[in-house]
């Protein structure tokens, strides 16, 4: 297990105060200035170093993401937005951070902002978390009475502000593109890139948009140093992580672990191991509900990182862990998050549009059995038709959880399918 | 998909205007965002003139949010319909938003949702006759290891069963809710039987 000194969300539980003086004592705003003396190509090389990956779901690599603003300005002011529009199922990290480490972030936000020569942070909060919204805020009024952001941030010379903006219900406002949009009040229709928002981001402006935890862990990252952070886990899956475990285990908790864990020991040693025992798993969903769902037999050994859930044809996402026993309805649960998708479509591309409700109107069928065999290849021909073939990634994420489903339970389906043209009587 | 909700409604009221509060408010939102940029400001003073008026936005609140803004009234109505937080026809003092995404489905979300159904008598998308209480169904709410989640007011009320989704809409209906978050013995998002980590106290 992680050692609790090597912990960088000390207060994800709320157990102690999330303000400005207990943040300090936890070791928060520390030695802040010192950090931005030492420049901007110092902090971005130490996060190249780190080897930290976009925490968002995407796994971009943070360093290099920072690297790609402009150097010198034409003009235009830089921008960092973060992104904390969380609202991929079975993830609820950053409202932790949020609620009970805001100053983290916030001071993450300096750092990054700096790194990158932006003017400010936009912090893009979904609309639902309207008691973290107010605890953000308030620690950001306590940043700034303590001169920590605004004018001359922390005595480094350097001005810097940061906003809390609320969405207001749209999922697909967590793409970064999307979110720009909504930013500027617009409906969250993602945009086609290029232009990157690097290029051209919010307000047509150079944009960088992160992850709540991938801001929130660069200021720890940058004291205790890249090493520090990179003997985590294995090269190219490096750190600690914030876990979410949920669905049928004994104990449905958030923990940061070092990447890497194995998939078992994270659900065994703390959310108290799956309901019924091990031997009761049936499936995980191991990153979020647009990963693909694992069968038991994967679950046994696989590591909770990068490359080795995408070695198994799943992603690590945003590390939240969906877990079902043999309970589940496997179909009914996928179904169920077709119907998500189908909700949280944008409506701008019509594979997108109008698959998403043509696959969650097959599962739901498929349920019930009312189908014919051949629908299922039908149905993953759609899927496959939808994969890559929108503006953006929600395409992708609605195809992935109906082609996980397929790949390891199709005999299930099957099973469903003839049982109901033996006995469709006894179904009634 | 969240569009295709029509934006005039029944009972529309006929004029809007924010209070002299709000109207501040409203101005210092606007200042956030760069100068000339003040549609950013749109999201949240939809929710600004949707807290003044009970819960909804009639049509005179549109017009009146896009007059403030100097914006063309269609870029106020397509966001209007676009989000699902904004309610176009009147709601219940308590709207009361289960969530049955398949995190919460697995946990019971079906238990906690024909508990409100059956208790406060009505469907989802319907109002009870007293006006007290809207009931709906939503997506995914982000705080999947307290499924299953109900959000009412400003508020998430978490690891709930049908037991005490009963006292919840009893507690609403009495004025007197229980404390928000998880409604069994729990420290937020810890493990219910005791954090396993973090264990240190003091700091």
């Amino acid at each position: 297990m992680l050692a609790d000194k090597d912990r960088i969300f000390t207060n994800l539980y709320g157990d102690q105060d999330w303000r400005l003086a207990a943040a300090r004592a936890r070791g928060d705003w520390d030695g802040t200035k010192a950090i931005i003396e030492k420049g901007q190509d110092w902090i971005i090389d130490e996060m190249k170093k780190s080897g930290l990956r976009g925490r968002g779901g995407a796994g971009f690599p943070t360093g290099l993401k920072w690297s790609f603003m402009p150097k010198k300005s034409d003009g235009r002011p830089s921008y960092l937005v973060v992104n904390a529009d969380e609202g991929e199922p079975g993830t609820c990290k950053d409202r932790d951070m949020m609620r009970h480490d805001p100053h983290k972030l916030i001071e993450g936000c300096l750092l990054a902002g700096f790194a990158m020569r932006a003017v400010a942070a936009y912090i893009y909060i979904r609309g639902e978390l309207i008691r973290e919204e107010q605890t953000l805020q308030a620690a950001i009024n306590e940043a700034y009475a303590a001169g920590l952001i605004g004018k001359n941030a922390c005595g480094s010379g350097y001005d810097f502000d940061v906003f809390v903006h609320r969405g207001a219900g749209a999922y697909i406002c967590g793409e970064e593109t999307a979110l720009i949009e909504s930013l500027e009040g617009k409906k969250g229709q993602p945009r086609l890139k290029p232009p990157f928002p690097a290029a051209t981001g919010v307000w047509g402006c150079p944009t960088t948009i992160n992850n709540v935890e991938t801001i929130a862990v660069a200021p720890t990252i940058l004291r205790r140093g890249a090493s520090w952070f990179a003997s985590f886990g294995r090269p190219n899956n490096t750190g600690t992580k914030v876990f979410c475990i949920a669905g049928h285990v004994n104990t449905p908790c958030n923990v940061e672990e070092a990447m890497g864990i194995p998939m078992r020991e994270l659900i065994e040693t703390h959310a108290g191991g799956v309901r019924g025992g091990w031997d009761n798993l049936l499936a995980v969903i191991p990153g979020g509900s647009s990963t693909p769902l694992l069968p038991r037999s994967i679950c046994d050994t696989v590591l909770m990182d990068f490359d080795a859930l995408r070695d198994v044809k799943s992603g690590l996402g945003t590390a939240a862990v969906i877990v079902m026993d043999k309970s589940t309805d496997i179909i009914r649960a996928i179904g169920r998050l077709a119907k998500f998708y189908m909700h949280e479509s944008c409506g701008q591309c019509t594979p997108c549009r109008e698959g998403t409700g043509w696959m969650w109107r097959v599962l739901e069928r498929m349920a019930r059995g009312q189908a014919r065999l051949e629908e299922i290849d039908l149905l993953l021909d759609v899927a496959n038709q939808v994969d890559g073939h929108t503006i953006c990634a929600l395409g992708d994420a609605a195809a992935w959880p109906v082609q996980g489903l397929i790949r390891h339970f199709r005999g299930e389906i099957e099973d469903r399918i003839r049982k109901a043209h033996v006995a469709p009587s006894r179904a009634a | 998909m969240s569009a295709g909700r029509a934006v005039a409604a029944a009972g529309d009221s006929a004029t809007f205007a924010f209070t002299a509060e709000n109207v501040t408010k409203a101005n210092a939102i606007v200042a956030k965002y760069p100068q000339g940029k003040q549609q950013s400001a749109l999201l949240p003073l939809l929710d600004l003139a949707q807290r003044q008026n009970g819960g909804w936005l009639p049509q005179a609140a549109l017009d009146y949010v896009a007059d403030f803004l100097t914006l063309a009234r269609i870029r106020v109505y397509e966001v209007a319909t676009f989000y699902t937080m904004f309610n176009l026809k009147p709601v219940g003092q308590h709207h009361v938003q289960v969530c049955t995404t398949t995190p919460c489905w697995l946990r019971g979300s079906d238990q906690v949702l024909e508990a409100c159904r059956h208790h406060l008598g009505i469907g989802v998308g319907e109002t009870t006759a007293d006006g007290k209480f809207t009931l709906s169904e939503v997506e995914c709410l982000a705080a999947c290891v307290n499924a299953p989640v109900v959000w009412v007011g400003d508020d998430y009320y978490e690891d709930l069963d049908a037991a005490s989704t009963v006292k919840l809409l009893d507690g609403l209906a009495a004025g007197k809710p229980p404390k928000a978050g998880p409604q069994v013995k729990r420290q937020t998002s810890a493990p219910a039987n005791g954090a396993k980590t973090l264990v240190r106290k003091g700091v």
